[in-house]
Protein backbone atom coordinates (compact mmCIF):
# COMPACT_ATOMS: atom_id res chain seq x y z
CA UNK A 1 0.00 0.00 0.00
CA UNK A 2 2.71 2.41 -0.99
CA UNK A 3 0.05 4.53 -2.67
CA UNK A 4 -1.73 5.29 0.64
CA UNK A 5 1.44 6.53 2.33
CA UNK A 6 1.89 8.99 -0.49
CA UNK A 7 -1.60 10.26 0.05
CA UNK A 8 -0.83 10.94 3.69
CA UNK A 9 2.28 12.88 2.76
CA UNK A 10 0.31 14.97 0.31
CA UNK A 11 -2.33 15.72 2.91
CA UNK A 12 0.26 16.64 5.53
CA UNK A 13 1.98 18.90 3.01
CA UNK A 14 -1.26 20.58 2.06
CA UNK A 15 -2.14 21.11 5.70
CA UNK A 16 1.27 22.66 6.31
CA UNK A 17 0.81 25.02 3.38
CA UNK A 18 -2.69 25.87 4.56
CA UNK A 19 -1.49 26.68 8.06
CA UNK A 20 1.33 28.86 6.76
CA UNK A 21 -1.21 30.68 4.60
CA UNK A 22 -3.50 31.11 7.59
CA UNK A 23 -0.61 32.46 9.67
CA UNK A 24 0.32 34.96 6.99
CA UNK A 25 -3.29 36.08 6.81
CA UNK A 26 -3.25 36.37 10.60
CA UNK A 27 -0.16 38.56 10.59
CA UNK A 28 -1.81 40.74 7.98
CA UNK A 29 -4.87 40.91 10.14
CA UNK A 30 -2.97 42.03 13.21
CA UNK A 31 -1.44 44.94 11.35
CA UNK A 32 -3.49 48.11 11.58
CA UNK A 33 -5.27 48.94 8.37
CA UNK A 34 -4.86 52.50 7.30
CA UNK A 35 -7.83 54.10 5.66
CA UNK A 36 -6.47 55.99 2.69
CA UNK A 37 -8.27 58.95 1.25
CA UNK A 38 -9.39 57.20 -1.94
CA UNK A 39 -11.23 54.31 -0.31
CA UNK A 40 -12.22 55.91 2.97
CA UNK A 41 -15.79 54.86 3.53
CA UNK A 42 -15.95 56.81 6.77
CA UNK A 43 -14.73 60.28 5.83
CA UNK A 44 -17.05 63.15 6.67
CA UNK A 45 -17.91 63.61 2.99
CA UNK A 46 -18.60 59.88 2.53
CA UNK A 47 -20.89 59.91 5.58
CA UNK A 48 -22.75 62.98 4.34
CA UNK A 49 -23.10 61.44 0.90
CA UNK A 50 -24.51 58.25 2.42
CA UNK A 51 -26.76 60.25 4.74
CA UNK A 52 -25.91 57.84 7.52
CA UNK A 53 -23.44 57.79 10.41
CA UNK A 54 -22.74 54.19 11.36
CA UNK A 55 -22.11 54.13 15.11
CA UNK A 56 -20.96 51.12 17.11
CA UNK A 57 -22.73 51.14 20.49
CA UNK A 58 -23.43 48.73 23.32
CA UNK A 59 -26.86 47.19 23.50
CA UNK A 60 -26.67 45.72 26.99
CA UNK A 61 -24.93 48.35 29.06
CA UNK A 62 -27.32 50.67 30.85
CA UNK A 63 -26.95 53.60 31.30
CA UNK A 64 -24.43 54.05 28.44
CA UNK A 65 -25.89 52.07 25.58
CA UNK A 66 -28.96 49.88 25.94
CA UNK A 67 -32.42 49.24 24.56
CA UNK A 68 -35.51 50.33 26.48
CA UNK A 69 -38.76 48.40 26.70
CA UNK A 70 -40.09 50.04 23.57
CA UNK A 71 -37.15 48.74 21.58
CA UNK A 72 -35.49 52.16 21.35
CA UNK A 73 -31.74 52.56 21.76
CA UNK A 74 -30.98 54.96 24.60
CA UNK A 75 -28.13 55.87 26.97
CA UNK A 76 -25.34 58.37 27.52
CA UNK A 77 -23.30 57.22 24.49
CA UNK A 78 -26.39 56.84 22.32
CA UNK A 79 -27.51 60.40 23.11
CA UNK A 80 -24.08 61.63 22.06
CA UNK A 81 -24.30 59.52 18.88
CA UNK A 82 -27.67 61.01 17.95
CA UNK A 83 -26.32 64.54 18.59
CA UNK A 84 -23.23 63.92 16.43
CA UNK A 85 -25.35 62.53 13.60
CA UNK A 86 -27.67 65.50 13.89
CA UNK A 87 -24.76 67.94 13.70
CA UNK A 88 -23.47 66.13 10.63
CA UNK A 89 -26.93 66.43 9.12
CA UNK A 90 -27.33 62.67 8.75
CA UNK A 91 -29.22 59.81 10.40
CA UNK A 92 -27.49 57.52 12.91
CA UNK A 93 -27.35 53.80 12.16
CA UNK A 94 -26.46 51.69 15.18
CA UNK A 95 -24.28 48.60 15.07
CA UNK A 96 -24.43 46.69 18.34
CA UNK A 97 -21.06 45.54 19.69
CA UNK A 98 -19.57 43.69 22.64
CA UNK A 99 -16.56 44.97 24.52
CA UNK A 100 -14.18 42.65 22.69
CA UNK A 101 -15.26 43.33 19.10
CA UNK A 102 -15.17 47.13 19.16
CA UNK A 103 -11.78 47.40 17.43
CA UNK A 104 -12.62 44.81 14.76
CA UNK A 105 -16.00 46.37 14.04
CA UNK A 106 -14.22 49.61 13.26
CA UNK A 107 -11.33 48.16 11.31
CA UNK A 108 -13.42 45.84 9.18
CA UNK A 109 -15.51 48.88 8.19
CA UNK A 110 -18.73 47.87 9.93
CA UNK A 111 -18.96 51.27 11.61
CA UNK A 112 -17.60 54.80 11.12
CA UNK A 113 -17.19 55.60 14.79
CA UNK A 114 -17.29 53.75 18.11
CA UNK A 115 -19.20 55.36 20.97
CA UNK A 116 -19.27 52.41 23.33
CA UNK A 117 -17.75 53.44 26.64
CA UNK A 118 -14.39 53.04 24.91
CA UNK A 119 -11.44 53.74 27.21
CA UNK A 120 -8.31 55.27 25.67
CA UNK A 121 -5.29 52.97 26.11
CA UNK A 122 -1.83 52.98 24.50
CA UNK A 123 -2.46 49.49 23.06
CA UNK A 124 -5.69 50.53 21.41
CA UNK A 125 -4.08 53.71 20.07
CA UNK A 126 -1.79 51.54 17.97
CA UNK A 127 -4.68 50.16 15.93
CA UNK A 128 -7.32 52.90 16.02
CA UNK A 129 -7.49 56.67 16.60
CA UNK A 130 -9.22 58.30 19.54
CA UNK A 131 -10.80 61.74 19.35
CA UNK A 132 -11.00 64.10 22.36
CA UNK A 133 -12.39 62.37 25.46
CA UNK A 134 -15.91 63.02 26.72
CA UNK A 135 -15.75 61.13 30.02
CA UNK A 136 -13.31 59.94 32.68
CA UNK A 137 -13.23 56.71 34.67
CA UNK A 138 -10.98 54.38 36.56
CA UNK A 139 -11.16 50.69 37.32
CA UNK A 140 -13.12 49.70 40.41
CA UNK A 141 -13.74 46.36 42.12
CA UNK A 142 -17.17 45.24 43.30
CA UNK A 143 -17.74 42.47 45.86
CA UNK A 144 -20.56 41.16 48.09
CA UNK A 145 -21.12 43.36 51.15
CA UNK A 146 -20.72 40.45 53.55
CA UNK A 147 -17.38 39.42 51.99
CA UNK A 148 -16.17 42.86 51.11
CA UNK A 149 -12.86 43.31 49.35
CA UNK A 150 -11.58 46.77 50.10
CA UNK A 151 -7.95 46.60 49.08
CA UNK A 152 -6.07 44.92 46.24
CA UNK A 153 -4.04 42.84 48.74
CA UNK A 154 -7.26 40.99 49.63
CA UNK A 155 -7.48 39.74 46.04
CA UNK A 156 -4.50 37.41 46.50
CA UNK A 157 -5.45 33.80 45.73
CA UNK A 158 -9.04 34.73 44.86
CA UNK A 159 -10.98 34.58 41.62
CA UNK A 160 -11.63 37.94 39.95
CA UNK A 161 -14.29 38.30 37.24
CA UNK A 162 -13.66 40.60 34.27
CA UNK A 163 -15.22 41.30 30.86
CA UNK A 164 -12.98 40.52 27.89
CA UNK A 165 -11.71 43.57 26.06
CA UNK A 166 -12.28 46.02 28.91
CA UNK A 167 -9.76 48.27 30.65
CA UNK A 168 -10.26 46.24 33.81
CA UNK A 169 -9.19 43.07 32.02
CA UNK A 170 -6.21 44.89 30.60
CA UNK A 171 -5.11 46.29 33.94
CA UNK A 172 -5.49 43.07 35.92
CA UNK A 173 -3.90 40.95 33.21
CA UNK A 174 -0.68 42.92 33.48
CA UNK A 175 -1.03 43.50 37.21
CA UNK A 176 -3.03 40.67 38.78
CA UNK A 177 -2.16 41.34 42.43
CA UNK A 178 -2.15 37.57 42.97
CA UNK A 179 -5.74 37.10 41.78
CA UNK A 180 -6.69 34.60 39.09
CA UNK A 181 -8.88 36.08 36.34
CA UNK A 182 -12.15 34.67 35.03
CA UNK A 183 -12.95 36.28 31.70
CA UNK A 184 -16.43 36.63 30.21
CA UNK A 185 -17.74 37.77 26.83
CA UNK A 186 -20.51 40.13 27.85
CA UNK A 187 -21.67 42.34 30.70
CA UNK A 188 -24.66 40.06 31.21
CA UNK A 189 -22.44 37.04 31.68
CA UNK A 190 -19.96 38.67 34.02
CA UNK A 191 -22.60 39.95 36.45
CA UNK A 192 -24.41 36.64 36.43
CA UNK A 193 -21.11 34.98 37.30
CA UNK A 194 -20.64 37.31 40.28
CA UNK A 195 -24.22 36.73 41.46
CA UNK A 196 -23.74 32.96 41.19
CA UNK A 197 -20.65 33.22 43.36
CA UNK A 198 -18.20 32.03 40.71
CA UNK A 199 -15.66 34.64 41.75
CA UNK A 200 -14.88 36.65 44.87
CA UNK A 201 -15.11 40.01 43.13
CA UNK A 202 -15.61 41.69 39.77
CA UNK A 203 -13.56 44.48 38.19
CA UNK A 204 -14.88 46.99 35.65
CA UNK A 205 -15.09 50.75 35.10
CA UNK A 206 -16.04 52.25 38.47
CA UNK A 207 -18.83 54.51 37.20
CA UNK A 208 -20.53 51.46 35.77
CA UNK A 209 -20.11 49.56 39.01
CA UNK A 210 -21.69 52.39 41.02
CA UNK A 211 -24.72 52.14 38.77
CA UNK A 212 -24.84 48.39 39.15
CA UNK A 213 -24.56 48.39 42.96
CA UNK A 214 -27.40 50.88 43.15
CA UNK A 215 -29.73 48.22 41.80
CA UNK A 216 -27.92 45.34 43.51
CA UNK A 217 -27.71 46.56 47.12
CA UNK A 218 -26.10 43.33 48.39
CA UNK A 219 -22.91 44.35 46.61
CA UNK A 220 -20.57 47.27 47.11
CA UNK A 221 -17.72 48.92 45.24
CA UNK A 222 -15.10 47.99 47.85
CA UNK A 223 -12.19 49.32 45.81
CA UNK A 224 -13.24 52.60 44.25
CA UNK A 225 -10.21 53.13 42.08
CA UNK A 226 -7.14 51.10 41.11
CA UNK A 227 -4.61 52.01 38.46
CA UNK A 228 -4.43 55.36 36.70
CA UNK A 229 -7.32 57.66 35.79
CA UNK A 230 -8.59 56.93 32.30
CA UNK A 231 -10.61 58.61 29.61
CA UNK A 232 -13.51 57.57 27.41
CA UNK A 233 -13.38 58.89 23.87
CA UNK A 234 -14.94 58.36 20.43
CA UNK A 235 -12.80 56.10 18.26
CA UNK A 236 -12.37 56.14 14.48
CA UNK A 237 -10.29 54.10 12.03
CA UNK A 238 -6.62 54.90 12.06
CA UNK A 239 -5.83 57.44 9.37
CA UNK A 240 -9.39 58.71 9.12
CA UNK A 241 -8.26 62.29 9.82
CA UNK A 242 -11.37 63.75 8.26
CA UNK A 243 -13.76 62.25 10.81
CA UNK A 244 -11.19 62.54 13.60
CA UNK A 245 -10.80 66.30 13.15
CA UNK A 246 -14.53 66.75 12.87
CA UNK A 247 -15.11 64.74 16.08
CA UNK A 248 -12.51 66.78 17.98
CA UNK A 249 -14.23 70.01 16.97
CA UNK A 250 -17.60 68.52 17.81
CA UNK A 251 -16.57 67.45 21.33
CA UNK A 252 -15.03 70.90 21.99
CA UNK A 253 -18.23 72.53 20.81
CA UNK A 254 -20.45 70.23 22.90
CA UNK A 255 -18.27 70.82 25.97
CA UNK A 256 -18.74 74.57 25.54
CA UNK A 257 -22.49 74.16 25.21
CA UNK A 258 -22.64 72.09 28.39
CA UNK A 259 -24.13 69.20 26.41
CA UNK A 260 -22.58 66.55 28.62
CA UNK A 261 -24.08 67.97 31.82
CA UNK A 262 -27.50 67.61 30.21
CA UNK A 263 -26.63 64.15 28.96
CA UNK A 264 -25.41 63.20 32.46
CA UNK A 265 -28.57 64.47 34.13
CA UNK A 266 -30.93 62.73 31.74
CA UNK A 267 -29.11 59.41 31.25
CA UNK A 268 -26.65 58.74 34.06
CA UNK A 269 -28.03 60.46 37.15
CA UNK A 270 -31.06 58.16 37.56
CA UNK A 271 -28.64 55.23 37.63
CA UNK A 272 -25.78 56.54 39.72
CA UNK A 273 -27.60 58.10 42.63
CA UNK A 274 -25.93 60.29 45.20
CA UNK A 275 -22.64 58.36 45.40
CA UNK A 276 -21.41 60.03 42.23
CA UNK A 277 -21.16 63.72 41.25
CA UNK A 278 -21.28 64.83 37.58
CA UNK A 279 -17.73 66.14 37.92
CA UNK A 280 -16.56 62.59 38.78
CA UNK A 281 -17.59 61.47 35.31
CA UNK A 282 -17.74 64.30 32.80
CA UNK A 283 -14.99 66.71 31.84
CA UNK A 284 -15.02 70.45 32.33
CA UNK A 285 -18.04 72.06 30.72
CA UNK A 286 -18.62 75.63 29.52
CA UNK A 287 -16.33 78.37 28.22
CA UNK B 1 -43.56 38.66 44.35
CA UNK B 2 -41.29 35.78 43.52
CA UNK B 3 -42.93 35.32 40.15
CA UNK B 4 -43.08 38.96 39.17
CA UNK B 5 -40.07 38.40 36.90
CA UNK B 6 -42.36 36.90 34.27
CA UNK B 7 -43.74 40.40 33.68
CA UNK B 8 -40.48 41.28 31.99
CA UNK B 9 -41.71 39.28 29.00
CA UNK B 10 -44.91 41.25 28.50
CA UNK B 11 -43.55 44.71 29.28
CA UNK B 12 -43.54 47.14 26.34
CA UNK B 13 -42.61 45.48 23.07
CA UNK B 14 -40.31 42.91 24.69
CA UNK B 15 -42.17 39.81 23.51
CA UNK B 16 -42.52 40.98 19.91
CA UNK B 17 -38.82 41.89 19.91
CA UNK B 18 -37.87 38.42 21.16
CA UNK B 19 -40.04 36.80 18.50
CA UNK B 20 -38.51 39.10 15.91
CA UNK B 21 -35.10 37.90 17.06
CA UNK B 22 -36.27 34.31 16.75
CA UNK B 23 -37.42 35.02 13.20
CA UNK B 24 -33.91 36.33 12.38
CA UNK B 25 -32.40 33.10 13.73
CA UNK B 26 -34.92 30.97 11.84
CA UNK B 27 -34.59 32.62 8.43
CA UNK B 28 -30.80 32.61 8.61
CA UNK B 29 -30.87 28.91 9.52
CA UNK B 30 -33.46 28.08 6.84
CA UNK B 31 -31.72 29.96 4.04
CA UNK B 32 -28.32 28.52 4.98
CA UNK B 33 -29.82 25.02 4.99
CA UNK B 34 -31.46 25.57 1.61
CA UNK B 35 -28.24 26.76 -0.03
CA UNK B 36 -26.06 24.35 1.94
CA UNK B 37 -28.12 21.27 1.10
CA UNK B 38 -28.18 22.08 -2.62
CA UNK B 39 -24.44 22.72 -2.67
CA UNK B 40 -23.78 19.71 -0.45
CA UNK B 41 -25.68 17.41 -2.82
CA UNK B 42 -23.49 18.50 -5.72
CA UNK B 43 -20.30 18.13 -3.68
CA UNK B 44 -21.45 14.74 -2.40
CA UNK B 45 -22.07 13.54 -5.95
CA UNK B 46 -18.70 14.82 -7.09
CA UNK B 47 -17.05 12.97 -4.25
CA UNK B 48 -18.31 9.62 -5.54
CA UNK B 49 -16.63 10.23 -8.92
CA UNK B 50 -13.31 8.63 -9.60
CA UNK B 51 -11.49 11.89 -10.26
CA UNK B 52 -8.78 12.02 -7.59
CA UNK B 53 -8.15 15.78 -7.82
CA UNK B 54 -11.80 16.69 -7.27
CA UNK B 55 -12.11 14.22 -4.42
CA UNK B 56 -8.98 15.58 -2.77
CA UNK B 57 -10.07 19.21 -3.02
CA UNK B 58 -13.52 18.42 -1.67
CA UNK B 59 -12.04 16.39 1.16
CA UNK B 60 -9.83 19.32 2.16
CA UNK B 61 -12.90 21.55 2.02
CA UNK B 62 -14.87 19.18 4.22
CA UNK B 63 -12.07 18.85 6.76
CA UNK B 64 -11.58 22.62 6.90
CA UNK B 65 -15.21 23.33 7.72
CA UNK B 66 -15.47 20.38 10.06
CA UNK B 67 -12.34 21.21 12.07
CA UNK B 68 -12.65 25.00 12.31
CA UNK B 69 -15.15 25.96 15.03
CA UNK B 70 -18.25 27.74 13.74
CA UNK B 71 -17.55 30.84 15.79
CA UNK B 72 -14.14 31.17 14.12
CA UNK B 73 -15.81 30.80 10.71
CA UNK B 74 -18.21 33.60 11.59
CA UNK B 75 -15.33 35.88 12.66
CA UNK B 76 -13.47 34.98 9.49
CA UNK B 77 -16.41 35.93 7.29
CA UNK B 78 -17.51 38.98 9.24
CA UNK B 79 -14.21 40.63 10.19
CA UNK B 80 -11.36 39.21 8.16
CA UNK B 81 -12.82 38.88 4.68
CA UNK B 82 -14.11 42.47 4.52
CA UNK B 83 -10.70 43.71 5.53
CA UNK B 84 -8.64 41.61 3.16
CA UNK B 85 -10.93 41.62 0.15
CA UNK B 86 -13.16 44.64 0.75
CA UNK B 87 -16.35 42.60 0.71
CA UNK B 88 -18.72 44.39 3.02
CA UNK B 89 -22.14 42.85 3.29
CA UNK B 90 -24.56 42.98 6.20
CA UNK B 91 -23.76 40.63 9.07
CA UNK B 92 -26.79 38.41 8.44
CA UNK B 93 -25.71 37.72 4.85
CA UNK B 94 -22.18 36.94 5.95
CA UNK B 95 -23.68 34.54 8.48
CA UNK B 96 -25.74 32.86 5.75
CA UNK B 97 -22.63 32.37 3.62
CA UNK B 98 -20.58 30.96 6.49
CA UNK B 99 -23.38 28.66 7.62
CA UNK B 100 -24.26 27.55 4.07
CA UNK B 101 -20.63 26.57 3.34
CA UNK B 102 -20.47 24.74 6.64
CA UNK B 103 -23.74 22.88 5.92
CA UNK B 104 -22.53 22.06 2.40
CA UNK B 105 -19.37 20.52 3.80
CA UNK B 106 -21.16 18.39 6.39
CA UNK B 107 -23.91 17.43 3.97
CA UNK B 108 -21.52 16.42 1.21
CA UNK B 109 -20.27 13.69 3.51
CA UNK B 110 -23.80 12.52 4.28
CA UNK B 111 -24.65 12.43 0.57
CA UNK B 112 -21.45 10.59 -0.30
CA UNK B 113 -22.15 7.98 2.37
CA UNK B 114 -25.74 7.55 1.23
CA UNK B 115 -24.80 7.27 -2.46
CA UNK B 116 -22.16 4.70 -1.70
CA UNK B 117 -24.52 2.63 0.39
CA UNK B 118 -27.04 2.23 -2.42
CA UNK B 119 -26.70 -1.48 -3.34
CA UNK B 120 -24.17 -2.05 -6.10
CA UNK B 121 -26.56 -4.01 -8.32
CA UNK B 122 -28.78 -0.92 -8.62
CA UNK B 123 -25.96 1.01 -10.26
CA UNK B 124 -25.02 -1.93 -12.44
CA UNK B 125 -28.61 -2.37 -13.57
CA UNK B 126 -28.72 1.29 -14.52
CA UNK B 127 -25.50 0.97 -16.46
CA UNK B 128 -26.85 -2.09 -18.22
CA UNK B 129 -29.86 -0.04 -19.31
CA UNK B 130 -27.46 2.43 -20.93
CA UNK B 131 -27.83 5.29 -18.41
CA UNK B 132 -25.06 7.84 -18.42
CA UNK B 133 -23.54 9.17 -15.22
CA UNK B 134 -26.05 11.98 -14.78
CA UNK B 135 -29.03 9.73 -15.48
CA UNK B 136 -27.68 7.20 -12.99
CA UNK B 137 -27.55 9.88 -10.30
CA UNK B 138 -30.88 11.40 -11.18
CA UNK B 139 -33.04 8.30 -11.60
CA UNK B 140 -31.32 5.52 -9.69
CA UNK B 141 -28.94 6.67 -6.98
CA UNK B 142 -30.36 9.98 -5.70
CA UNK B 143 -33.96 8.80 -5.08
CA UNK B 144 -32.65 5.91 -3.01
CA UNK B 145 -29.96 7.99 -1.29
CA UNK B 146 -32.46 10.64 -0.17
CA UNK B 147 -34.24 8.02 1.93
CA UNK B 148 -31.01 7.03 3.56
CA UNK B 149 -29.74 10.53 4.24
CA UNK B 150 -32.94 12.04 5.60
CA UNK B 151 -32.47 11.32 9.34
CA UNK B 152 -28.87 12.63 9.30
CA UNK B 153 -30.03 15.72 7.39
CA UNK B 154 -32.68 16.56 9.97
CA UNK B 155 -30.08 16.08 12.66
CA UNK B 156 -27.84 18.55 10.82
CA UNK B 157 -30.76 21.01 10.57
CA UNK B 158 -31.33 20.98 14.33
CA UNK B 159 -27.61 21.60 14.84
CA UNK B 160 -27.68 24.60 12.50
CA UNK B 161 -30.70 26.08 14.31
CA UNK B 162 -28.96 25.71 17.66
CA UNK B 163 -25.72 27.17 16.32
CA UNK B 164 -27.48 30.41 15.31
CA UNK B 165 -27.04 31.34 18.97
CA UNK B 166 -23.43 32.21 18.02
CA UNK B 167 -24.70 35.01 15.77
CA UNK B 168 -24.57 37.48 18.64
CA UNK B 169 -20.77 37.37 18.28
CA UNK B 170 -21.03 39.16 14.93
CA UNK B 171 -23.62 41.77 15.91
CA UNK B 172 -26.62 39.97 14.40
CA UNK B 173 -29.76 40.75 16.37
CA UNK B 174 -30.75 37.15 16.98
CA UNK B 175 -32.99 35.92 19.78
CA UNK B 176 -30.10 35.56 22.29
CA UNK B 177 -28.78 39.05 21.61
CA UNK B 178 -32.21 40.62 22.10
CA UNK B 179 -32.70 38.48 25.20
CA UNK B 180 -29.53 39.97 26.68
CA UNK B 181 -30.69 43.50 25.85
CA UNK B 182 -33.95 42.85 27.67
CA UNK B 183 -32.25 41.26 30.67
CA UNK B 184 -29.88 44.20 31.10
CA UNK B 185 -32.54 46.85 30.51
CA UNK B 186 -34.79 45.32 33.17
CA UNK B 187 -32.27 44.28 35.80
CA UNK B 188 -33.39 47.10 38.04
CA UNK B 189 -37.10 46.26 38.13
CA UNK B 190 -36.95 42.52 37.53
CA UNK B 191 -33.84 40.94 39.04
CA UNK B 192 -35.25 37.47 38.25
CA UNK B 193 -35.95 38.46 34.65
CA UNK B 194 -32.86 36.60 33.47
CA UNK B 195 -34.52 33.31 34.39
CA UNK B 196 -37.69 34.10 32.46
CA UNK B 197 -35.99 35.46 29.38
CA UNK B 198 -33.59 32.54 29.04
CA UNK B 199 -36.45 30.22 29.98
CA UNK B 200 -38.52 31.52 27.09
CA UNK B 201 -35.57 31.29 24.71
CA UNK B 202 -35.03 27.68 25.79
CA UNK B 203 -38.70 26.99 25.15
CA UNK B 204 -38.60 28.67 21.71
CA UNK B 205 -35.57 26.66 20.57
CA UNK B 206 -37.20 23.54 21.98
CA UNK B 207 -40.46 23.90 20.05
CA UNK B 208 -38.52 24.34 16.84
CA UNK B 209 -35.98 21.60 17.33
CA UNK B 210 -38.04 18.94 19.11
CA UNK B 211 -40.49 18.18 16.27
CA UNK B 212 -37.53 17.90 13.90
CA UNK B 213 -35.76 15.46 16.14
CA UNK B 214 -38.97 13.41 16.60
CA UNK B 215 -39.39 13.30 12.84
CA UNK B 216 -35.82 12.04 12.40
CA UNK B 217 -36.41 9.30 14.99
CA UNK B 218 -39.63 8.31 13.28
CA UNK B 219 -37.94 8.03 9.89
CA UNK B 220 -35.12 6.00 11.34
CA UNK B 221 -37.55 3.58 12.95
CA UNK B 222 -39.40 3.25 9.65
CA UNK B 223 -36.17 2.40 7.83
CA UNK B 224 -35.34 -0.37 10.25
CA UNK B 225 -38.56 -2.20 9.47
Amino acid sequence: MKFKINWKKIITGAMAIASVAALTAGVNFARPTTANAASNNSSVSAIKKRGQLRVAVFGDLPPYGWVNKNGKRVGYDVTLARQMAKDLGVKPKFVQVNANNRVDTLNSDKADIVLANFTVTPQRKQVISFAKPYMKVSVGVVSPKNKKISSVSQLRGKKLIVNKGTTAENYFTSNAHGASLMKFDSKTQQFNALKNGRGAALADDNSYLYAWTKKNPKYTVGIKSVGPHQYIAPAVKKGNTSLLNWSNKEITKLNKQGFFTKDYNSQLKPYFGSEVKPSDIILKQGK
Amino acid sequence: MGHSGINVLIEGTNLTRLLGGLWTSVWIAALSLLIGLALGTIFGMLRTLHNRVIRFILMLYLEFFRIVPTVVLLFLFYYILPRQFHINWPASWMAVIAFALWVAAEFSDIVRGALQSVPKHQRETGEALGFNNWQLFRYVLLPQAVQLELPATINLATRVIKTTSLLLMISVMDVINIGQQIIEANNQNYPTGVFWVYGLIFFLYFIIDYPLSRWAKHLEAKQKQ
